[in-house]
C-alpha cells in the first residue's frame, strides 16, 4: 500500500492571545501509507499544535491538510468528526482509559461513534487486544492494569477501526525504560503490519530509531530525514 | 500531492457520519453514573424526595378523601338537627314538646328522635365520688330509634328498647364508659345516676356526626321522667329527610319546630362539618404539593451542579471521545442522558417511596390505599423534565469545550 495519507501545506497556526503566539510557521509534509516516523521538538516547538491539527482537533490558520483525500478545510464540524471516526486513531501520554470500563470495553469504544453494532465492536476488540498481547487482561477493569498495560489498551483502541494513520503523543511519555522499549517495539510491529504511525515525541533517542523523522523547532520545520538513507 | 479546492464534494462523498446509537447513549449513561456511585445515589435521592412528597400527598389526601366520602356515604348527608338555642334573646334551651311530632309532620321528613338533657343529673361510678366530679358527662333522655337515626352502632350490650326505657338502666357513649372505667357490661355493671343506681346495659361505639352524645349516660325518656324527675321537654330533635328535599326540610325546620320563636331555633347539617373538613384538607394538599414542588426544584439544582462538576471533571473524557469521533451533539447527548437517567431513577424511587409512604399510613389509619395514576405518571414526568432541564446547561457546555482544550487540561 503506498499513496498520501497525509498532506501539510504551507501550515500556520496562531493563537490570537496578546501577543499573538505562532505556533506553526508554514509546515509542509507528506506521509505516505504505511509509514512509521516521528516529529521530534523540545517543549515548546509547535509539536502539539502540529499534532492537534494533523489530528483534525484544531484547524489551521492558513494552508492545507489533507487526510486520506479530505481536505480539512472543506470539511464541517460534523465531518471532521467522522473523518476521526474513521482515519484517525489517537494515542496519548496519559492513556485517557475510561475509568469504569473494562479493558475490552476501552477498545470497543474506539468503534462507538462509527455506528457499529455493540457485539461487532467488541468481536473487533477483542482482536486488537489479542494484537497488543492484552487478550488475558481484556475484562480487566482499566484502573487494575499497569502503565504499559494501559498503552497498549490505548494502542488498541487506536488500531481498532482500522484507521489511515495513527497519532501517538508521547505514547512512552509516563512510562519506565523497558516498558517504553516494548511499547516502541509494538508500534513498530503493528508498522510492519500496514500501520501509519506517527510519534510526537521529545525524546531523540525515541526519534532516531525511527524510519523517518522530522524535527521541529519554532513551528518550523528544522529537518526531515524523508528520503536520507536510514543509518 | 496537491490540494484542489474543487475537490470539496468529492471529500464528503465516502465520509460516512458518525452515529451514536441510543442503546449507547443509555449504556455510557450507566457507566457514567455507575462510575460515580454515591454522588449520583445523592442527587437522585433529591429529586426522589420530592417526588416522593408529591406523591404521597396526592396518594394521602386522596385516601383521606375517599375515606371521608365513604363515611359520609355511610352516616347519610340527610341528618339534621334541631336544637333549642340557649343565652339572651337566643331561647330557653328547651323546645316546645311537641316540637317532633310538628317535624314529623313535614312530607320529606323520614324519622325523627328526640333528646332531652336531664337538668341537674350527673353520672358516678360510685356513690362515693365528690359531687363536682362530673366528669363532664351529661344524662341525656332518649327515645329507642335514636341510635338508627344517627346511624350509631353500639360496641357492648344493647342500646335502650321499649321495655329498658322504663327502668332505671342506661346506655354510655364511648367517652363516658371511657371516663367512667366502665369497660364491659359483662356481668352487672352499676353506676350512680341521679342520687340512684342504674344498670349499664350497654357501650355505644364513637358517634361521627354527634360528638356530644359521647360524652353522655343516655336513659329511656320514660325512666327520665320516672326515676330523675325529667319533663321530657326536648333539647335536640334529630331529623332523617329525604335527601333530595333536605334544602327545602332545612329552610322550614326552625319555624315548624317553634312557631312562636323560630330565631330561638338552632337548625345545623352535621355532615356540613365533613365537608368542611374535606374542603380544608384541600387546602393543605395545595400548600405540601407547593413544599414538594420547591423540593423538587432543589433536587434540580442539585442535579445541575452535580452535572456541571461532572463536565469540569471529565474534560479529559471529552477531549478523548471528541478524538474518538464524538460530534458535539454526541457530547451533548451524552451528558444529557445521565442527567435523564438520574432524574428518571429519582423520579421512579420517588413514586415507590410515595406510594409507600401512602401505604404505610393509610394502612395505619385504616383508610383504603388509593394513589392516583396521575400522581405516579405525572410524578415520574415530572422528574424527566427537571432532569432535561437541569442537564442541558451542562450538556452544552460540556459539547463546546475545544477537544484541544479538553485534551490539554487532562
Amino acid at each position: 500500500m503506498s499513496g498520501e495519507v497525509l498532506a501539510l501545506r504551507s501550515v500556520t497556526k496562531t493563537y490570537p492571545t496578546t501577543p499573538p503566539v505562532h505556533a506553526l510557521g508554514g509546515v509542509s509534509f507528506d506521509i505516505a501509507s504505511g509509514e512509521l516516523l516521528a516529529v521530534v521538538g523540545p517543549s515548546g516547538s509547535g509539536k502539539s499544535t502540529l499534532l492537534h491539527i494533523m489530528g483534525t482537533l484544531d484547524r489551521p490558520t492558513s494552508g492545507d491538510v489533507v487526510i486520506a483525500g479530505h481536505n480539512v478545510s472543506h470539511l464541517s464540524d460534523r465531518d471532521l468528526s467522522s473523518l476521526r471516526s474513521r482515519h484517525i486513531g489517537f494515542v496519548f501520554q496519559q492513556f485517557f482509559l475510561l475509568s469504569g470500563y473494562t479493558a475490552l470495553d476501552n477498545v470497543a469504544d474506539g468503534l462507538l461513534y462509527t455506528g457499529m453494532a455493540l457485539a461487532d465492536r467488541r468481536e473487533r476488540a477483542t482482536e486488537a487486544l489479542r494484537r497488543v498481547g492484552l487478550a488475558h487482561r481484556s475484562s480487566h477493569v482499566a484502573t487494575t492494569l499497569s502503565g504499559g498495560e494501559r498503552q497498549r489498551v490505548a494502542i488498541a483502541r487506536a488500531l481498532v477501526g482500522r484507521p489511515s494513520i495513527v497519532l501517538a503523543d508521547e505514547p512512552t511519555g509516563n512510562l519506565d525504560t523497558k516498558t517504553s522499549d516494548a511499547i516502541v517495539g509494538l508500534l513498530e510491529e503493528l508498522n510492519a503490519e500496514g500501520s501509519t504511525i506517527i510519534v510526537i515525541t521529545h525524546n531523540r533517542e525515541i526519534a532516531e530509531a525511527m524510519p523517518r523523522s522530522i524535527g521541529l523547532r519554532d513551528g518550523i520545520i528544522e529537518y526531515d530525514t524523508a528520503g536520507m538513507p536510514v543509518s | 500531492m496537491s490540494v484542489d479546492p474543487r475537490q470539496h464534494n468529492e471529500d464528503q462523498a465516502d465520509l460516512l457520519p458518525s452515529k451514536l446509537h441510543g442503546a449507547d447513549v443509555l449504556r455510557t449513561a450507566v457507566v457514567g453514573l455507575r462510575t460515580r456511585k454515591l454522588r449520583a445515589a445523592l442527587s437522585a435521592l433529591g429529586i426522589m424526595i420530592g417526588i416522593a412528597s408529591m406523591v404521597a400527598v396526592l396518594g394521602l389526601s386522596e385516601s383521606s378523601k375517599s375515606e371521608l366520602l365513604a363515611q359520609l356515604d355511610r352516616l347519610g348527608t340527610n341528618l339534621l338537627t334541631v336544637q333549642a338555642g340557649t343565652g339572651i334573646g337566643r331561647g330557653s334551651g328547651e323546645l316546645p314538646e311537641d316540637a317532633a311530632a310538628m317535624i314529623a309532620r313535614i312530607g320529606p321528613v323520614e324519622v325523627t328522635s328526640v333528646v332531652s338533657t336531664v337538668d341537674g343529673a350527673n353520672v358516678f361510678r360510685t356513690d362515693f365520688i365528690p359531687e363536682g366530679q362530673t366528669g363532664g358527662i351529661s344524662v341525656q333522655a332518649v327515645s329507642p330509634d335514636l341510635l338508627d337515626t344517627l346511624g350509631g352502632t353500639v360496641a357492648e350490650g344493647r342500646f335502650l328498647d321499649a321495655a329498658s326505657s322504663t327502668y332505671p338502666a342506661t346506655v354510655l357513649g364511648s367517652v363516658a364508659a371511657e371516663r367512667l372505667g366502665v369497660a364491659t357490661v359483662a356481668g352487672t355493671q352499676l353506676v350512680w345516676l341521679g342520687d340512684q343506681w342504674f344498670t349499664v346495659i350497654g357501650i355505644l361505639d364513637q358517634f361521627e356526626l354527634s360528638p356530644d352524645l359521647d360524652r353522655a349516660a343516655l336513659v329511656g325518656l320514660a325512666a327520665a321522667e320516672k326515676y330523675l324527675g325529667d319533663d321530657n321537654v326536648p333539647t335536640a330533635i334529630y331529623v332523617r329527610a329525604e335527601p333530595a328535599a333536605i334544602d327545602a326540610v332545612m329552610g322550614v325546620l326552625a319555624a315548624t319546630a317553634n312557631p312562636e320563636t323560630p330565631e330561638e331555633v338552632e337548625v345545623d347539617r352535621p355532615s356540613d362539618a365533613l365537608e368542611a373538613r374535606e374542603a380544608a384538607d384541600d387546602a393543605f394538599t395545595a400548600l405540601f404539593l407547593g413544599l414538594g414542588g420547591v423540593a423538587l426544584l432543589v433536587g434540580g439544582v442539585g442535579i445541575a451542579n452535580v452535572m456541571v462538576i461532572s463536565v469540569l471533571e471529565r474534560r479529559s473524557e471529552i477531549g478523548l471521545r471528541r478524538a474518538l469521533g464524538a460530534t458535539k451533539r454526541h457530547v451533548a447527548s451524552q451528558f444529557l442522558g445521565e442527567a435523564l437517567l438520574l432524574a428518571s431513577v429519582g423520579g421512579v424511587g420517588g413514586v415507590m417511596v410515595g406510594y409507600a409512604v401512602t401505604w404505610a399510613w393509610a394502612t395505619w389509619r385504616g383508610w383504603g390505599v388509593l394513589v392516583p395514576p396521575i400522581a405516579a405518571v405525572g410524578g415520574i414526568g415530572a422528574a424527566i423534565a427537571i432532569g432535561a432541564v437541569a442537564g442541558l446547561y451542562p450538556a452544552v457546555r460540556a459539547a463546546r469545550m475545544s477537544p484541544t482544550e479538553a485534551l490539554r487540561i487532562g
